[in-house]
């Protein structure tokens, strides 16, 4: 046959390129990861967790006050973004099966999945810090709150499509009203998969920093008052990573670690859930 | 007793009776269904809420600098007061354009490679490693650039380009200037990197929509396994694959912390893929605390307006490319 | 249900918990030209005195833009607002430290104190017109320092910086083509380079970038063993960056609290004195009073032989003594004292 040697040369060639790719792909996932594992580790030691900072270019100290800072800010954050979703997504997959209002917003909370993280920051700046006069880790917190919302939402929306609607029937048939349904069958059912949404938007919003610059801003010192500026993490990585001391350096290298593996652990814990269900 | 109690019950979910102390569970479930509806409300709040606030604050810069003269200017004078989104606009455009050619043939042929390429076991294992990617924040990735990637950049691989490829016409031009490594290529190349597992694992998703009928028949044709990926797979999943790559683009038009440690920080329109600039979300975060004048601020929230725009547009054409590409078509 | 109680009791914990009359902390925010002293003084006085003085280095300009939207408790700039915008935006300034910019260099082999700069040269290397270490300018200063045949990559503050303010005001009264091409502020239009973001971001660049020059505070480049050049200051002489040169520049402010202390110090004429030399201010909002006593008990302790002490271990030249009962009664007089 004529051009078979070559079809099956073609065939070799693209399909080697492809690999090649992956890769490639593989081959950055691993470059960084070890670079964090390898520059971080040097900085983790018990005194970044219990020391707070020491002044400008002086060695030693630690991150106490951003790992608490940040700690609280990602808490309340959970509890501002986490009900709102959950509650919404129960909406659109509920009681707003079939109405169009509920497919629109569905599409719009999609959108707001990939909303850049600085637009937040900024339209929070303009309505809680801003009238307030002061920043606080509360705006910080509902920012990231703003930014966890819509992916809790679709989540928990897709989650709970997902169970049959003849379990709801044979509830309805018992003579349950809709919210029983809801509690009861569910959300029970759907249970994982929700979790599952909970824990990648907080696997997405611990990592953020341009949403906290201009509103929780930033705190040297160890605080727990979220009324007023506090420290976080990414904000102190920002700072450090940017600065000339190399003391500040390592630290920052050491954050990036500690956070990096705690997004792995959240976000491979969460995979195992799915696999869970999906069995 | 039983039965009237049934009774009761099924009579009052109906109906909006108060029954004694006993809470109706229409009451409850109307409760409950206007809260959840509240709450996916808030979606439009907070959209609404972005857009009429940016409006509000940008309406100063607005009304001095008005629309094209505003995206055209590339002048951005604190001091005299005087404001344009030239420079920034064109950065994240020209960031977001290396980022795509950089990720586009990585991301589909990792798309391949996992759904048809790659043997059986390890499929899912490669497919989540890839999405391990998108795990990693963006402000380690800034880190990584500054720290690891750029000095390469600067001492290796930019060199090379320049003594190269720098050699012919085009590309000489592209390749020009002092290679330190804090450029946009760098930063383009980091863009890059971090949007491949959304084109990738969209694209993943829309290859494996394609109807296995489809697939045998051209095997039985006597095709060799990439002639089918190329002549019926990709053709089949083309809006989908497409709708990945405007998500990808999406992402890379408001990525921040990535790009701001290695982009240099240069109010100019860059001269060469080897020169700084800026972009705007890198000078909203440079600059946001510290506009001084309102109008410097306004002009701010003038940029916030125009990105908040691109990429809900953007994001919302990618959205109807993939609505589309899982419309059945036989 | 369970899930809801545990809820509700966690978010009474840490309410309670973050809502607890934290310890008192000061707010403030501006001029990274400063942030190494003030670091240092917050530390101890909060030793001392149990008070956290939270100060963020955002820029000068940050921090006149923080306190004029009163979203801290004190600014500092080291770029003073002229009289009109303190009495319009109802602030109080004066100055607090004396400090100088120096240009730092990354070139293999060349150290601290070996490069000579005159302000003509820095000009012309900041407009562009000098692209390469080995032009005829530089070398006509450092006949002999082998200067290599590279091209200079000049750093910039990419933010709003009372530090760019000085430098730029030194140029521009010095050469009449930067003062007309580039104009002086804390934020102008850089011909050339690339921009780091604060003091901090600069010394990073430079640090990192060979054949770089960038304007930092003196601190900056001593604690990050960046080399730092000499200059030719207006009477001829080749003057380094110290405590006694700083001092001698600060010498001819003309501190005046009427007009709320609004001085240059730069170029002087005086043949020990530093040409980049600049005072850096506070500002606080005139009408919180409370606030302002707070914020003055601290920069009253920096005027403390302690505070002294502190700053010359950084190489900031405190303010002289009849400088500081000028601030003191200048704070005095409105009722923060």
């Amino acid at each position: 046959m004529k051009g078979l040697g070559y079809r099956k040369f073609k065939n070799y060639f693209f399909s080697s390129l492809c690999t090649v790719m992956t890769l490639c792909g593989l081959f950055f996932l691993a470059f960084i990861l070890t670079d964090i594992i390898i520059h971080g580790i040097n900085g983790v030691n018990i005194e970044l967790f219990l020391k707070d900072p020491a002044p400008a270019g002086v060695e030693g100290g630690g991150l106490r006050n951003a790992f608490i800072g940040h700690l609280f800010i990602t808490f309340f954050a959970v509890i501002m973004g986490v009900p709102a979703g959950i509650l919404g997504g129960t909406f659109l997959a509920e009681y707003g099966r079939n109405s169009k209002f509920a497919k629109f917003i569905s599409i719009f909370a999609d959108i707001m999945v990939s909303v850049p993280a600085i637009i937040v920051g900024t339209f929070v700046y303009a309505i809680a810090v801003k009238p307030f006069g002061h920043f606080s880790g509360f705006a910080g917190s509902l920012a990231l709150a703003i930014i966890m919302f819509p992916i809790v939402l679709r989540t928990t929306e897709n989650m709970l499509s997902l169970i049959p609607w003849s379990l709801r029937e044979a509830a309805f048939a018992l003579g349950a009203p809709y919210y029983k349904v809801i509690f009861q069958v569910v959300y029970r059912g759907a249970k994982a998969g929700i979790l599952t949404g909970v824990l990648l938007s907080l696997a997405r919003v611990i990592g953020e920093a341009a949403p906290l610059l201009f509103t929780s801003f930033n705190n040297n010192f160890f605080s727990t008052d979220m009324k007023k500026p506090i420290a976080s993490l990414t904000v102190t990585i920002f700072q450090y990573a940017t600065g000339p001391y190399d003391t500040w350096h390592t630290q920052a290298w050491a954050a990036a670690f500690v956070i990096t593996m705690t997004i792995l652990a959240i976000t491979i814990t969460a995979r195992y859930i799915i696999r869970g269900i999906e069995k | 007793m039983a039965s009237s109690n049934i009774e009761k019950d099924f009579k009052s979910s109906s109906s909006r009776a108060f029954v004694g102390n006993y809470k109706s569970p229409a009451l409850v479930d109307r409760f409950f269904h206007v809260l959840t509806a509240f709450c996916s409300f808030l979606i439009i709040a907070v959209i609404v809420g972005i857009i009429f606030v940016s409006l509000k604050e940008s309406f100063p810069a607005i009304s001095q600098f008005g629309f094209v003269k505003f995206i055209f200017s590339t002048k951005w004078d604190p001091v005299r007061e005087i404001f344009g989104a030239g420079v920034p606009l064109f950065g994240t455009i020209v960031t977001t354009i290396i980022a795509l050619v950089f990720s586009i043939p990585l991301s589909i042929g990792i798309a391949i490679f996992v759904t048809e390429l790659a043997p059986q076991k390890i499929r899912g294992f490669i497919g989540g490693a890839i999405e391990l990617l998108a795990a990693i924040p963006s402000i380690i990735y800034g880190m990584w650039g500054l720290f690891t990637l750029a000095p390469i950049m600067a001492n290796y691989v930019e060199p090379f380009l320049q003594n190269s490829l720098g050699k012919l016409p085009i590309f000489n031009l592209l390749f020009s200037g002092t290679p330190i490594g804090i450029d946009l290529f760098t930063a383009g190349i980091i863009l890059g990197i971090m949007i491949i597992p959304f084109s990738a694992s969209i694209a993943r998703d829309s290859i494996l929509l394609t109807p296995q009928i489809l697939k045998e028949s051209t095997y039985a044709l006597g095709t060799t396994h990439w002639e089918v990926i190329k002549d019926v797979i990709l053709p089949y999943s083309k809006y989908g694959i497409f709708g990945g790559i405007v998500i990808s683009l999406g992402r890379a038009l408001g990525e921040t912390m990535a790009v701001a440690f290695v982009l240099g920080n240069k109010n100019k329109l860059p001269t060469s893929l080897f020169d700084a600039t800026t972009t705007v979300t890198v000078k909203l975060a440079n600059e946001f605390t510290e506009a001084d004048k309102d109008l410097y601020l306004s002009s701010l929230f003038y940029l916030v307006l125009l990105l908040f725009l691109m990429s809900f547009i953007i994001l919302a054409i990618s959205k109807y490319l993939i609505y589309k590409s899982k419309r059945a078509k036989i | 249900m369970k899930v809801l109680k545990f809820y509700l009791i966690a978010v009474m914990v840490l309410f309670g918990f973050s809502s607890a009359k934290a310890q008192e902390t000061l707010n403030g925010a501006g001029a990274t030209f400063p942030y190494p002293l003030y670091s240092s003084w917050a530390y101890e006085y909060q030793k001392e005195t149990g008070v956290k003085l939270n100060y963020q280095s955002i820029g000068s300009g940050g921090g006149v833009r923080q306190i004029i939207s009163r979203t801290v408790d004190f600014g500092a700039s080291d770029d003073a607002l002229k009289p009109e915008e303190i009495e319009k935006n109802n602030l109080l300034q004066w100055p607090q430290v004396i400090g100088g910019v120096v240009l730092a260099v990354n070139i293999p082999g060349i150290e601290s104190e070996q490069l000579v700069l005159d302000s003509n040269t820095v000009c012309k290397i900041f407009l562009g017109d000098i692209k390469k270490w080995n032009d005829a300018h530089i070398k006509a200063l450092n006949k002999s320092i082998n200067l290599p045949d590279k091209e200079i990559t000049v750093v910039y503050r990419s933010d709003g910086s009372g530090t760019t303010a000085v430098f730029t005001h030194y140029l521009a009264e010095a050469c009449n083509e930067f003062k007309e091409k580039v104009g002086e502020g804390k934020s102008v239009n850089w011909p050339v380079g690339i921009g780091g973001k604060g003091n901090e971001g600069v010394s990073n660049y430079v640090k990192r970038t060979p054949y770089s020059i960038g304007y930092v505070e003196y601190t900056y480049a001593k604690q990050n063993n960046l080399a730092y050049t000499l200059l030719v200051n207006p009477t001829g002489s080749i003057v380094k960056p110290d405590l006694k040169s700083f001092s001698e520049a600060a010498k001819y402010g003309d501190y005046n609290p009427q007009k709320h202390f609004y001085t240059w110090v730069t170029n002087v004429k005086s043949k020990g004195a530093w040409p980049i030399t600049a005072a850096t201010n506070i500002l606080v909002a005139k009408e919180k009073v409370d606030v302002n006593k707070k914020v003055v008990k601290f920069f009253d302790w920096a005027f403390s032989k302690k505070g002294d002490e502190l700053a010359e271990n950084l190489i900031y030249a405190p303010l002289p003594d009849s400088l500081k009962n000028k601030v003191r009664e200048y704070w005095r007089k409105n009722g923060i004292q």
